[in-house]
């Protein structure tokens, strides 16, 4: 128990790697049969996981700031170690992609019958490249992990995506890339300057003023474009339609989230001063992504890109938060990223559901599915009020948090980012009319069939997830508090006690 | 004497290599065009001898002979290997290639072994002479070898292109070895470094000489701007003598340049850091630019390869202990990521020949899916992606110049390995999204099959593990240059 204990993160990256080595090795005569062992394997190697990662959220102690199942071994030279570790901050959101994989390798069961095989390898590789960047605590290996990503997700939408998946798929590729580059620059000087690699000692190291803006800048480059932030969040819309679905899950459910945590652990921590004073470009470029994108949302006709333009509104929260620097809007932010990591993949895969039975994801061609797809609109309803943040859904939480943060520090800005709650509840309301209610009289639609009993499997754990973030949030709120306010204390000479009582007995007695 | 034995000893090899070659051309010319075979298998066993007595026999001790001509140290000792591993696998791979265009000539093994000698004078050449003669053995050699296929247009056209104007550069670097030995007095290395330290800095004669002398190996390196002939020596030579040029000739010409420059003339650091930060600048931009628009993949590797010499300068550029190591981590890992590369080319082969358009590449994943892999990391890898090798040689690299004070040359670098980036995607994109434009016909041979396996490994995820003994060796290597 206790190897399995001091070792649970690197087994947590091995299982999807040894899982690929096996389906290397699977070959049956008949195709089929291949294919259906295949999809089983990966299955169960993704299931395996996400029992680890169960293993590793009760053994996580909630009580400290510090990092915990930390692995530390020598690697290039004395400097560059291979060192992981989670703590408050990030191991919900290795509980969140170890969730989600399980759930888009059965989403892919039947929609994916070209290449199976490669096709389960780029997502198992790519889990374990997920799960290094949330665990890395040496900035050369998080760095590692966070371009490595770029391969498995390039080939996943150039091969399995949509008509037009190749100018996708580069331009997903070569934006990250262009942003990344400049934060390895700054990796490199941060790396000089401190004479380590470990994040634990740069968070401590303080850097000259001057300097840290332009590191700060190089960071924000590379997390601003990852995020997405306005104005670079163009690739998103993009890439989320041509991704096949079980990509746009993974892409909106957790390469999303990899820009915020970047802001958490890097940013905020290593360059406080920098962080204070550029925190009016955040909430500047938040509120313009959260108005502005809202609306482009509301004038979509392809179901995948509404949904799409909808993550960068909020993301816009999510930066919003962040650089409240207290801890309501900092918990808020982590919260409304575990809460849309679930959602908008779930979305994703409800758009999964009636594009594999249409094959087309323009709203006009559906509508009424609520009269002959009785549970699949229930549920669609369901996560599109979870979108909107309706109390008692998890959207709720994070967006009421960071409101609540908000109106601590500015009232305008809590004032301008609540519009774009109101036009969020206008596009997806919008989307829902037009898509689930209505009148059924296009026979195609009328001929489709509700969900199978995959499907409800695929759904069953994320309805759960949703209602229990939404109406008992201090289980994902709890681990979190010890690292949230240490990071704030640490860092920020700020008067942080204003916004940190009456944390959550508002929401969660409701 | 016992005496006389030991003096030449740090030449061992090289002695062993030039005999040995010379009686393998007598073999040859005795046994006429069939013993092709007999003569590159003794080659590549020669190679391979001379590199286990180097390591053996010599080993990193610096030792300095003839006259303070020749040095061995464990910067030669790297380089060196490199070299006999290029040399030994262009042997390896040409095989099937040569046969099938019946140029199998036992020529072939015994050119590539006399360029590889010139090329081990020139990485232990500590004087201006005997880096000239090392130079021009090893330049004459690879002329003759771009134009080995006789009868075929573009072959001849390559060994001119490349003579007429590797005659004019070797014009420049004997113009620029007499202006430096007018105006210093000395064309030894040793000399010239404790001569040109004196009070009130060089005569600007040797700065002159020292410019010409830069141009001249920049032609050597195929660096920007005197890279012209790279594209079209590259298209036009058989396939594996492109692989053999890409390979080790760069890291010999490299190491030459670099002990050149340390070695020679550490008092006018100031002057050629400049014209290196330059040439290097306007390569990596070069190689990302122009490449965009190439067809032929074996252009698109000489464009990629001029861009690689671009960011392997900026370790030279950076002018420390620290930028030569990385330099030297980055020639080895070009060395792992070129050969495979080239190696996977000649795989690319029709019933009726070679293949070379990009375009034919198309849907290989699905002919060919092990290939294509292959192929991809080794672009991937080009393109400084990291979980691949040669994201290492980029960090190691530009850690350096960011530690020098280069700031600047590093963010250029990094914008232009992301345009480079685009078109090593471009090939795995029409490896893997594009139809099938079919598949390649007959057997390349398995000592290409087995040159790409090895490559694509040492390029996967696998070199984690080999970085950190590589970073180790280069590091022993670059302390034994003197600082």
């Amino acid at each position: 128990m206790s190897f399995l204990q001091n070792n649970l993160l690197s087994l947590m990256m091995i299982m999807p790697v040894l899982g690929a080595a096996i389906l290397l090795i699977i070959r049956h005569t008949d195709a089929e049969i291949e294919k259906r062992n295949i999809r089983q394997v990966s299955l169960l190697i993704t299931t395996i996981t996400f029992v680890m990662s169960l293993v590793l959220w009760f053994g996580f102690d909630n009580g400290t700031a510090e990092f915990q199942f930390v692995e530390q071994h020598a690697w290039i030279g004395d400097d560059i170690s291979y060192y992981i570790g989670v703590d408050g901050i990030s191991m919900l959101f290795v509980v969140l992609t170890a969730f989600l994989m399980p759930l888009v390798v059965l989403a892919s069961w039947d929609s994916i019958h070209d290449r199976v095989r490669e096709y389960m390898i780029a997502f198992l590789i790519l889990e374990t490249l997920m799960i290094g960047v949330f665990t890395a605590l040496d900035i050369f290996l998080f760095y590692i992990f966070f371009e490595g990503g770029l391969i498995p997700m390039y080939l996943l939408i150039g091969v399995w995506g949509g008509v037009n998946r190749i100018y996708a798929s580069f331009k997903f590729f070569l934006y990250t890339l262009l942003g990344s580059v400049l934060m390895l620059v700054a990796v490199m000087y941060m790396y000089l300057q401190a004479g380590t690699t470990e994040i634990p000692q740069l968070m401590n190291y303080s850097f000259d003023t001057d300097v840290q803006k332009w590191l700060w800048l190089a960071f924000f480059a590379s997390f601003a474009v990852k995020m997405p932030m306005w104005p670079v969040h163009t690739w998103l819309p993009d890439a989320h339609v041509q991704a096949p679905t079980g990509g746009s899950v993974i892409l909106a459910g957790v390469l999303l989230k990899m820009g915020g945590y970047g802001f958490l652990r890097f940013s905020l921590p290593m360059l406080p001063e920098a962080t204070v004073e550029f925190s009016w470009l955040i909430f500047t470029l938040s509120i313009i992504a959260i108005i502005a994108t809202s609306l482009i949302a509301l004038v979509q006709e392809d179901i995948k890109k509404l949904i799409a333009y909808s993550s960068v509104a909020h993301m816009g929260f999510v930066t919003i938060g962040i650089f409240l620097l207290n801890v309501n809007g900092v918990e808020g932010a982590i919260f409304t990223m575990l809460s849309h990591g679930v959602v908008s993949g779930a979305l994703f895969l409800c758009v999964g559901v009636i594009y594999d039975r249409l094959h087309t994801r323009e709203i006009s061609r559906y509508g009424g599915l609520a009269t002959n797809m009785k549970i699949y609109a229930t549920i669609f309803v369901l996560f599109s009020m979870a979108s909107i943040g309706l109390p008692g859904t998890s959207g709720f939480i994070g967006e009421f948090l960071v409101l609540n943060g908000s109106f601590a520090y500015n009232s305008w800005i809590a004032f301008l980012a609540a519009t774009g709650v109101v036009l969020g509840a206008a596009y997806m309301l919008y989307l829902v009319r037009r898509l689930i209610f209505g009148v059924l009289d296009k026979d195609d639609v009328k001929a489709m069939p509700d969900l199978t009993l995959r499907e409800k499997l695929v759904f069953a754990p994320l309805v759960a997830v949703v209602l229990w973030m939404g109406i008992y949030p201090n289980s994902f709120l709890e681990p979190m508090h010890a690292s949230v306010s240490a990071l704030l204390e640490n860092h920020f000479t700020t008067d942080i006690s204003h916004a940190s009582t009456d944390t959550l007995g508002a929401p969660a007695g409701r | 004497m016992n005496g006389e034995t030991l003096t030449i000893l740090p030449a061992l090899p090289e002695l062993i290599l030039a005999v040995g070659a010379m009686a393998l051309l007598m073999l040859g010319v005795f046994r006429g065009d069939k013993s092709y075979r007999q003569v590159a298998n003794l080659s590549i066993l020669l190679l391979v001898f001379c590199a286990v007595v180097m390591i053996n026999q010599v080993g990193g001790e610096r030792e300095v002979i003839f006259g303070d001509m020749f040095v061995t140290d464990a910067f030669a000792v790297f380089a060196k290997t490199l070299v006999y591993i290029g040399s030994a696998v262009a042997i390896l791979i040409a095989g099937k290639f040569l046969s099938e265009h019946n140029i199998a000539k036992f020529e072939y093994p015994i050119l590539i072994l006399f360029a590889t000698l010139g090329m081990l004078i020139m990485i232990s050449a500590n004087n201006l002479m005997s880096l000239y003669v090392g130079l021009e053995l090893q330049s004459l050699s690879l002329y003759v070898l771009a134009a080995m296929n006789r009868d075929r247009l573009r072959s001849t056209e390559a060994g001119l292109k490349y003579f007429v104007l590797g005659a004019l550069s070797s014009g420049m670097l004997l113009y620029g070895i007499s202006l430096i030995y007018g105006f210093s007095g000395s064309t030894d290395f040793d000399v010239l470094a404790t001569s040109l330290r004196g009070e009130g800095g060089a005569p600007i004669g040797v700065v002159i000489g020292l410019v010409f002398l830069l141009a001249g190996l920049a032609f050597k390196v195929s660096a920007v701007p005197f890279h012209m002939w790279t594209p079209d020596v590259y298209e036009g030579s058989p396939t594996p003598v492109t692989a053999f040029f890409a390979a080790a000739p760069k890291v010999a010409a490299m190491a030459l340049l670099v002990r050149a420059m340390i070695n020679g003339f550490p008092a006018l650091i100031a002057e050629w850091q400049q014209v290196i930060v330059f040439i290097s600048i306007a390569s990596m931009l070069v190689g990302s630019f122009v490449a965009l628009v190439q067809t032929n993949i074996k252009r698109l590797m000489a464009y990629s390869s001029i861009g690689h010499i671009g960011y392997a300068l900026v370790g030279l550029a950076a002018g420390t202990q620290d930028g030569i190591e990385a330099l030297l981590v980055y020639l080895a890992i070009y060395l792992t990521m070129t050969l495979g590369a080239f190696a996977a080319i000649l795989s690319m082969r029709r019933n009726d020949g070679m293949v070379e358009d990009i375009d034919d590449l198309a849907g290989l994943s699905t002919t060919n899916l092990p290939m294509a892999v292959a192929i991809a990391i080794f672009m991937f890898s080009l393109a400084g992606i990291p979980l691949l090798a040669g994201f290492f040689g980029k960090w190691f690299i530009f850690l350096a110049a960011v530690e020098a004070g280069l700031v600047p040359l590093a963010i250029i670098g990094f914008l232009a390995s992301v345009v480079a980036c685009y078109y090593y995607l471009r090939i795995v994109k029409v490896m893997f999204f594009d139809e099938s434009a079919g598949a390649f016909e007959g057997g390349h041979g398995q000592a290409v099959s087995a040159v790409v396996g090895v490559a694509a490994v040492l390029n996967s995820p696998v070199s984690f593990l080999l970085i950190w003994p590589l970073v180790g060796a280069a590091a022993w290597a670059a302390g034994s240059l003197l600082f």
